[in-house]
């Protein structure tokens, strides 16, 4: 079977299972889940029984219910927050890399400006003040992150931008919109679509840690970081609590870099093929 | 450094190389790209790979060494180096041997130096990796080089970075780098083709004298016969992964044995006889640039440029790279504003830069590039390409019929069905002008869905073209429409090119390096020096002579296809040098 005109290698496609799996759990995971989301069953950081597969979390509830519908909530809020990332940077990248001159300069040193500030600062500076809730954590991680999708945009917009191909479209008369859409977009997908892999492993794990600092998603949603932040404690008592939305975290990151791995060495050897040395 | 006294005679050197049933497939589909050749290089004998592109020249070149680039490997054949079967050898017997052996020179040097190393060290590299010489050593070898290749400062050339010199001088540099460990079999490959006329002869010359003053036997490979000539001892003709031919330059040149290789060699020739057929050329000017003056910031490109072409003519602008002959074409297209003078379409004044010029304007003046590869997006299929510009200008007027008379052609319902998805296009009318237009080029209306990867060069370029017709302009700008392209190739667009002339009536603006192609297509011709034309008149009158002193460097440094065109030119140029005054 080939993805995008190559043959997946064995990491490729355990990276597309476990996302797949990640996936579906997201989609379906209330169908199945044994309990409702904030059901207290046992009692605080019960031992995995046959009634609690996982254990219980710190106030109770069953950890593989929390683990499923956290995957809902951890996956949509950075699936929607790449994915608004992306159309900001890529939109500003392009336009910046097509139009050149002084919308170039004021969007690039805007960029510079935000990107001078640590992020994670940032955030928490912007999130102190409207809140966090689900779309403006949404909106602020997407806007912060599109700088760094407007940099990566912007360099491969400017490759392509001086190509003949370019050059006859704009000779033709094609406005820019039409000029990124169907001359630089298609020839830009690839190092793109690597990017977004990446893009939402960090978004994710950004999530994670500001739920680790309280200032993700809220209770009583349940959320990977946040499960980590509230179970941490069961360390001290030698308890797996804090392990599974820990690992959770960490197969979904593996699974995701393995596909992107993938992509960005079919992209870096086009024929997919090596040379004969 | 090498002994030059045994040269003379062939028969008793020794085998240098021997590849025997050379096999190169492809790592997928298993497509042959070379099949069973057999190459035999005596030493100090040079021997000429010649083809079209996809002959599988370089493929050979490169499997001399036991490499296969990416996407292909050796299947099967020996490749044996003085005797060794370079193949059986390990990956570090094998290393030894390249570089130190055999060496290569590639087409792009500009491409194949390394921007962030000096040149120096760059040539001294394989000597002291390979343990030949201390980097003292190897550095005077390579000044040593440095002078025989005449560069110039050959004391210092070495500190400069490849960004530093031109592309002549640094085709001669990786020369001297492939000698650098003084090997006994240089591939060549392509290695003037990158350059102009009057560059390459110079590095003909010097490649020349450097394989007989050192004594290396050398693959040359090229697509231009009357440049293998000069220096080859023997030629062998490839076509589609297979020998077709070998023998003597004479044998080939004069009694070619084979169909194929005789039309490549009566492509040259064709040259002159072919001018009777010409279309008609009408009054109306339609094109009229006035003392234009261009300048990239304070460089000074184009200087005080007039030219006219009228309904039906082509006008041809030749020179050598950086006489401005392409900003010319950039600022009729309107990419660049020129900063004095004025340019004239119909009679009207053309606003100077392409935001100011309307649609309608923008549409009459089409661009065809030299590089099909990267003229076409390679994501957008064909009917993307060539339906876009029909959709884009529909509405607005054009002067030309569609030559097509059957208007009802019966469209597929596969390509009906998968068209749809093209933004609209897939409309009847629009779908029906793409295939028509893909007659009017020559290409089979199969195509229609293909991308440009799954063509090859000259299909390309008539896709070009057809992009280019799309708009029904009145003038189209050919920037060397065919010098990335084959000669039989070459020859197919230049025949298409003056048979849409004579039905659409179209006007031409060429420019080229290639005197060849100005000799058959061009009606009138103006040649351009350091941004200013030398000389502007009818084609004949331009080479009848007398010619301007620049005209003639160009005409005279055009390769004949004479086997001692080479040495004639160096016994002129020395004759007239020794002459006082």
């Amino acid at each position: 079977m080939r993805i995008l005109g190559h043959k997946p290698t064995v990491t490729a496609w355990i990276g597309m299972g476990i996302i797949v799996v990640n996936l579906l759990v997201a989609v379906f995971g209330p169908v199945f889940a044994p309990y409702s989301e904030s059901q207290t069953v046992g009692s605080t950081w019960d031992e995995p029984s046959v009634q609690m597969l996982l254990g219980a979390d710190q106030i109770g509830r069953d950890m593989l219910t929390r683990l499923i519908y956290g995957a809902r909530m951890t996956i949509g809020v950075a699936l929607a927050t790449t994915a608004l990332s992306f159309f900001i940077g890529i939109t500003l990248g392009f336009a910046a890399a097509v139009l050149g001159g002084w919308v170039d300069t004021v969007i690039s040193r805007l960029v510079d400006v935000i990107l001078s500030i640590p992020l994670l600062i940032l955030a928490l500076i912007i999130l102190g003040v409207f809140g966090s809730s689900i779309p403006v954590l949404i909106v602020t991680i997407a806007v912060l992150d599109s700088t760094r999708v407007f940099r990566l945009s912007r360099a491969l917009g400017m490759n392509l931008t001086v190509l003949e191909y370019v050059e006859a479209a704009r000779l033709r008369g094609e406005g820019t919109w039409w000029i990124i859409r169907r001359e630089i977009l298609p020839n830009a997908s690839a190092p793109l679509l690597s990017e977004f892999g990446l893009r939402f492993c960090f978004n994710f794990l950004f999530i994670a840690a500001l739920s680790f600092l309280g200032l993700g998603i809220q209770p009583p949603f349940a959320d990977w970081g946040g499960m980590v932040r509230e179970n941490s404690a069961a360390i001290n008592f030698g308890m797996l609590a804090p392990i599974w939305p820990a690992l959770a975290i960490t197969v979904l990151t593996v699974g995701v870099n393995m596909v992107v791995d993938w992509l960005l060495s079919v992209e870096a050897r086009p024929s997919g093929a090596q040379a004969e040395m | 450094m090498a002994d030059t006294s045994n040269k003379s005679d062939k028969s008793d050197k020794k085998i240098i190389l021997q590849i025997k049933g050379l096999r190169l497939e492809a790592v997928r589909g298993g497509s042959v790209i070379v099949d069973n050749v057999d190459v035999t290089l005596h030493a100090g004998e040079v021997l000429g790979l010649i083809g079209e592109s996809g002959a599988g020249k370089s493929t050979i070149g490169l499997s001399a060494m036991s490499y296969a680039r990416a996407g292909v490997h050796i299947a099967g054949g020996t490749v044996e180096i003085d005797g060794v079967n370079i193949r059986e050898l390990n990956a570090a017997g094998r290393r030894d041997v390249r570089g130190k052996r055999i060496a290569y020179v590639a087409q792009s040097a500009s491409a194949a130096f390394n921007p962030a190393h000096t040149i120096m060290d760059q040539v001294c590299e394989a000597p002291t990796i390979h343990g030949i010489m201390s980097r003292k050593e190897a550095e005077a070898w390579a000044r040593e080089l440095f002078t025989s290749l005449d560069l110039p400062e050959p004391e210092t050339f070495g500190d400069r970075y490849p960004h530093q010199a031109s592309g002549g001088q640094l085709q001669r540099a990786m020369a001297a780098m492939a000698m650098s460990c003084r090997p006994d079999i240089l591939v060549l490959d392509e290695p003037t083709t990158a350059l102009d006329v009057t560059t390459q002869i110079e590095v003909l010359i010097l490649l020349k004298s450097l394989i007989r003053e050192y004594g290396s036997a050398a693959l040359y490979i090229t697509h231009d016969l009357a440049v293998v000539a000069q220096v080859a001892d023997r030629i062998k003709v490839l076509r589609h992964g297979k020998e077709v031919e070998e023998g003597t330059v004479d044998e080939v040149l004069q009694a070619p044995k084979q169909e194929y290789t005789r039309q490549l060699v009566a492509v040259r020739g064709a040259a002159a006889s072919e001018r009777a057929v010409q279309s008609s050329v009408q009054d109306e000017v339609i094109l009229k640039v006035e003392h234009v003056d261009a300048a990239y910031g304070s460089f000074k490109v184009v200087n005080d440029v007039s030219l006219d072409v009228r309904k039906g003519e082509t006008v041809a602008v030749v020179g050598e790279s950086g006489s401005g002959k392409s900003t010319l074409a950039r600022i009729i297209t309107g990419l660049l504003p020129p900063i004095g003078g004025q340019i004239l379409f119909k009679g009207k004044p053309l606003p100077k830069s392409l935001d100011e010029r309307s649609k309608d304007l923008k549409r009459q003046i089409q661009l065809v590039y030299q590089i099909p590869d990267v003229a076409l997006n390679p994501r957008q299929r064909l009917i993307e390409t060539i339906g876009r510009p029909v959709s884009f200008y529909a509405g607005l007027g054009g002067n030309q019929d569609s030559v097509s008379e059957d208007g009802d052609r019966p469209v597929k319902d596969t390509l009906d069905h998968s068209s749809k998805k093209y933004f609209g296009m897939s409309s009847g009318d629009v779908h029906k002008r793409t295939l028509e237009l893909m007659d009017m080029v020559e290409l089979p209306q199969s195509f229609l869905m293909r991308r440009p990867t799954e063509l090859s060069g000259g299909q390309k370029q008539r896709v070009c073209v057809a992009r280019a017709l799309a708009a029904r302009p009145d003038l189209i700008i050919l920037d060397e429409p065919t010098s990335a392209l084959d000669p039989l190739v070459a020859e197919e667009i230049l025949k298409l090119l003056r048979r849409l002339q004579a039905e659409l009536g179209l006007s031409y603006v060429l420019i080229t390096h290639d005197l060849d192609v100005v000799h058959r297509i061009a009606h009138r011709t103006a040649v351009m020096l350091k941004g200013s034309f030398v000389a502007f008149d009818k084609t004949d009158t331009i080479f009848e002579g007398p010619y301007h002193p620049y005209t003639e460097q160009l005409v005279t440094a055009v390769p004949v296809m004479r086997s001692d065109w080479l040495d004639g030119v160096l016994a002129k140029r020395a004759a007239e040098a020794a002459a006082p005054g």
